[in-house]
C-alpha cells in the first residue's frame, strides 16, 4: 500500500522533492504540497482504492504524511468489511 | 475589536488538472451549487473562477484556526453578487467554529490572473462574545 501511495503523491501531489526519498512520516506539506494538491491527492486516493474519504477526515493530519494516510486508508478499508 | 486575517494563493493549472481527471466529483466535492454557477459561462466552466473561490476557502480556513477538525469546503461559501463584489458565508460546522472563537464580519476579497488565483479574508474577533467561552454572560 505504501508505494501505491508513494506514487499517487508523485503524480498529484505537486511535491518539490523526490517523493522517493520521503519517509513515511516526512510533512508532505512542508515537502511543498499545496492544500489544492492535497485535494487532487484524496481524489486519486479515493478512485485508486475505490473508498470514499468521509468529511470527519478532510483535515490536515489525515493528508500531511504517507503514514498518516496509510493509516486512514486501513481504517476506511477496515470499516467497509466490517 | 482585533481582526483576524487570512490569505491564500492557488495554481490555475492545479485546478485545471483536478477537473481534467475527476470533474464532477471534483467539482461537487469542493463547490457549492452557487458558486458553480457564477463559474460557469458558455464557455464552460472557468478554472480561474474556481481557483479564486479555493483561495478564498482557504484563506476562511487561516481565519477560522480550526486545529485539526474538519471543516468541509462546501461550509464555506463565495457569493457573488449581482455589481461583482463577493462575499464569504459560512454554514455547518465552519459556522459553528467561527461563533465559537468570536469571528463575525467576514469580508472577502478575490483576485485571479490567467496562473493564479488569490484571496485575502478578514475578519472581526471578539473575544468577549465567543459561544464556546464558559465565562461568556449571555
Amino acid at each position: 500500500m505504501t508505494e501505491e501511495i508513494s506514487k499517487i503523491i508523485a503524480e498529484h501531489g505537486r511535491l518539490s522533492i523526490d517523493v522517493a526519498g520521503l519517509a513515511p512520516d516526512t510533512d508532505l506539506y512542508q515537502a511543498g504540497m499545496t492544500s489544492h494538491a492535497s485535494v487532487n491527492v484524496m481524489l486519486a486516493l479515493e478512485d485508486h482504492f475505490d473508498i470514499e474519504f468521509p468529511d470527519r477526515m478532510l483535515k490536515r493530519s489525515v493528508f500531511e504524511s504517507i503514514g498518516s494516510i496509510e493509516a486512514a486508508l486501513v481504517e476506511l478499508q477496515s470499516e467497509a468489511v466490517a | 475589536m482585533a481582526l483576524r486575517v487570512g490569505i491564500d494563493l492557488v495554481s490555475v493549472d492545479s485546478v485545471r488538472e483536478s477537473i481534467r481527471e475527476h470533474g464532477d466529483r471534483y467539482l461537487k466535492r469542493i463547490y457549492t451549487e452557487g458558486e458553480l454557477r457564477d463559474c460557469h459561462t458558455d464557455q464552460g466552466i472557468i478554472a480561474e473562477r474556481l481557483a479564486a473561490r479555493f483561495a478564498a476557502k482557504e484563506a476562511t480556513l487561516k481565519v477560522l484556526r480550526p486545529a485539526d477538525e474538519a471543516v468541509p469546503w462546501r461550509t464555506m461559501e463565495v457569493v457573488r453578487h449581482g455589481a461583482g463584489w463577493v462575499e464569504m458565508e459560512l454554514s455547518g460546522h465552519a459556522a459553528s467554529l467561527a461563533a465559537e472563537a468570536g469571528l463575525s464580519d467576514f469580508v472577502l476579497s478575490i483576485s485571479h490572473e490567467a496562473d493564479y488565483a488569490s484571496a485575502t479574508v478578514i475578519a472581526a474577533l471578539d473575544l468577549r462574545n465567543r459561544s464556546g467561552d464558559p465565562m461568556r454572560k449571555t
